[in-house]
C-alpha cells in the first residue's frame, strides 16, 4: 500500500471523499487542458502565419533600405535617422484564456505619420523602406502578441498536463488501493469477530 | 548608442541587433540599441526589462547568444522578446521558436 492509512472507517470515510475531490479535479483539469490545447492550436497556427508574413515584409522592406544605403552616403543615412520619430507607444491590457492571465498589446496611433527627415538630402528609397517598415510594425505588434500567448499557453497546457497525470496515475491510483485494503481489513476484522462469537455460541451451547 | 536614446528614457519597443539591420526601425519610433556581443545584449534585455520596456525585437544573430536573458523573461507577461531575421534574410531560428512551442504543448509537432 503506497498510502500510510490506518484501517479505520474514520480513515475510510475520509479517503472516499478525498477520492471525489481527486476524481473531480481531474475531470476538470482534463476539460481545461483540451480546451487550451484546441486555443492552443488556433494561436499557433497564427502564429506561424504571421511570423512568415512578417519575414516577407522585413526582406522587402530591408531591400529597400539597403537600395537607400546603396544611394546614400553612410553620413547622410546617420543624419536622416538621427532624430528619432514620435516614440511608438504600446497601450497594454490584460486578457484571459480560461482564467489564464495573457498579455495583450495594441499599437497606440500616433499622428506624426510623416518621415523624420527631409527629403532634400535623402533617397525615395529610404521613403520606401520606411514606410514599408511603418507599414509593418503594427504586424510586428501583433506577432509579439501571439508569440508571448503560445509561449504562456504552452507552459500552462505543460504545467496541466502534468497535473492531470499525476491525478490520473499516482492520486486517484493511490487512493483507490488504500480504500481497497481499507475495506478489506474492515470486513476481515467483522468475519473474525463473527467466527469468535460464533464459537463462543457452540462453547456455551456445549456446556 | 543608448545615450542617443536617452538611458532614462526606456522605449515601449525597442530593438537590439547589428547596426545596418535595424537603424531604419528609428524612423518609425521604435527605440534602437545596436549590440551584437552576447553578454552586453544580454544586459542591455535586463536593463530594457527593467525599465518598463514591452516588446524587445532582437535579430536573429544576437538571439541564440542571450538565451539565458531571453529565457528568464519568456514566462513572464512582460516584455514579450521576439526575434526577427537581420539583412531581410531569415535562418529560420525564429520559426524553430514557433515549432519548439507546439512540441511542449503538444508533444509533437502534429500543425505545420
Amino acid at each position: 500500500m503506497a498510502l500510510n492509512v490506518k484501517p479505520t472507517r474514520m480513515e475510510l470515510s475520509n479517503l472516499k471523499k478525498r477520492l471525489k475531490v481527486a476524481v473531480r479535479g481531474h475531470k476538470l483539469m482534463k476539460d481545461k487542458r483540451d480546451e487550451m490545447v484546441r486555443r492552443f492550436i488556433s494561436y499557433a497556427r497564427l502564429n506561424y502565419k504571421l511570423r512568415q508574413e512578417v519575414e516577407a515584409k522585413m526582406s522587402e522592406s530591408m531591400q529597400s533600405f539597403v537600395l537607400a544605403r546603396a544611394m546614400m552616403s553612410n553620413a547622410e543615412i546617420e543624419e536622416a535617422l538621427a532624430f528619432p520619430a514620435m516614440p511608438a507607444s504600446i497601450k497594454t491590457s490584460e486578457s484571459h484564456i480560461l482564467n489564464f492571465p495573457v498579455p495583450k498589446l495594441e499599437l497606440v496611433e500616433t499622428e506624426n505619420k510623416g518621415y523624420p527627415y527631409g527629403f532634400a538630402t535623402t533617397s525615395s528609397d529610404l521613403d520606401t523602406a520606411v514606410r514599408e517598415f511603418s507599414e509593418l510594425l503594427p504586424l510586428l505588434i501583433q506577432l509579439a502578441e501571439v508569440e508571448k500567448i503560445c509561449s504562456r499557453l504552452a507552459d500552462e497546457i505543460e504545467k496541466t498536463r502534468r497535473r492531470v497525470n499525476a491525478l490520473e496515475y499516482v492520486m486517484i491510483p493511490q487512493f483507490e488501493e488504500a480504500i481497497k485494503s481499507i475495506t478489506m481489513k474492515l470486513e476481515e476484522n467483522e468475519r473474525g469477530n463473527l467466527t469468535r462469537i460464533m464459537k463462543t455460541k457452540e462453547m456455551i451451547n456445549d456446556k | 548608442m543608448s545615450e542617443k536614446n536617452g538611458t532614462n528614457q526606456i522605449p515601449d519597443i525597442a530593438i537590439i541587433g547589428d547596426r545596418d539591420s535595424i537603424l531604419i526601425a528609428k524612423a518609425v519610433g521604435i527605440g534602437v540599441y545596436p549590440e551584437t556581443d552576447g553578454v552586453k545584449a544580454s544586459k542591455l534585455i535586463h536593463e530594457l526589462a527593467k525599465g518598463g520596456c514591452k516588446v524587445i525585437f532582437i535579430t536573429e544573430q544576437v538571439y541564440p547568444l542571450c538565451a539565458d536573458a531571453v529565457s528568464k523573461y519568456k514566462t513572464e507577461a512582460y516584455p514579450s522578446i521576439i526575434p526577427i531575421p537581420s539583412g531581410g534574410k531569415s535562418t529560420g531560428a525564429s520559426m524553430a521558436q514557433v515549432v519548439e512551442n507546439v512540441e511542449k504543448a503538444i508533444g509533437q509537432n502534429i500543425l505545420f
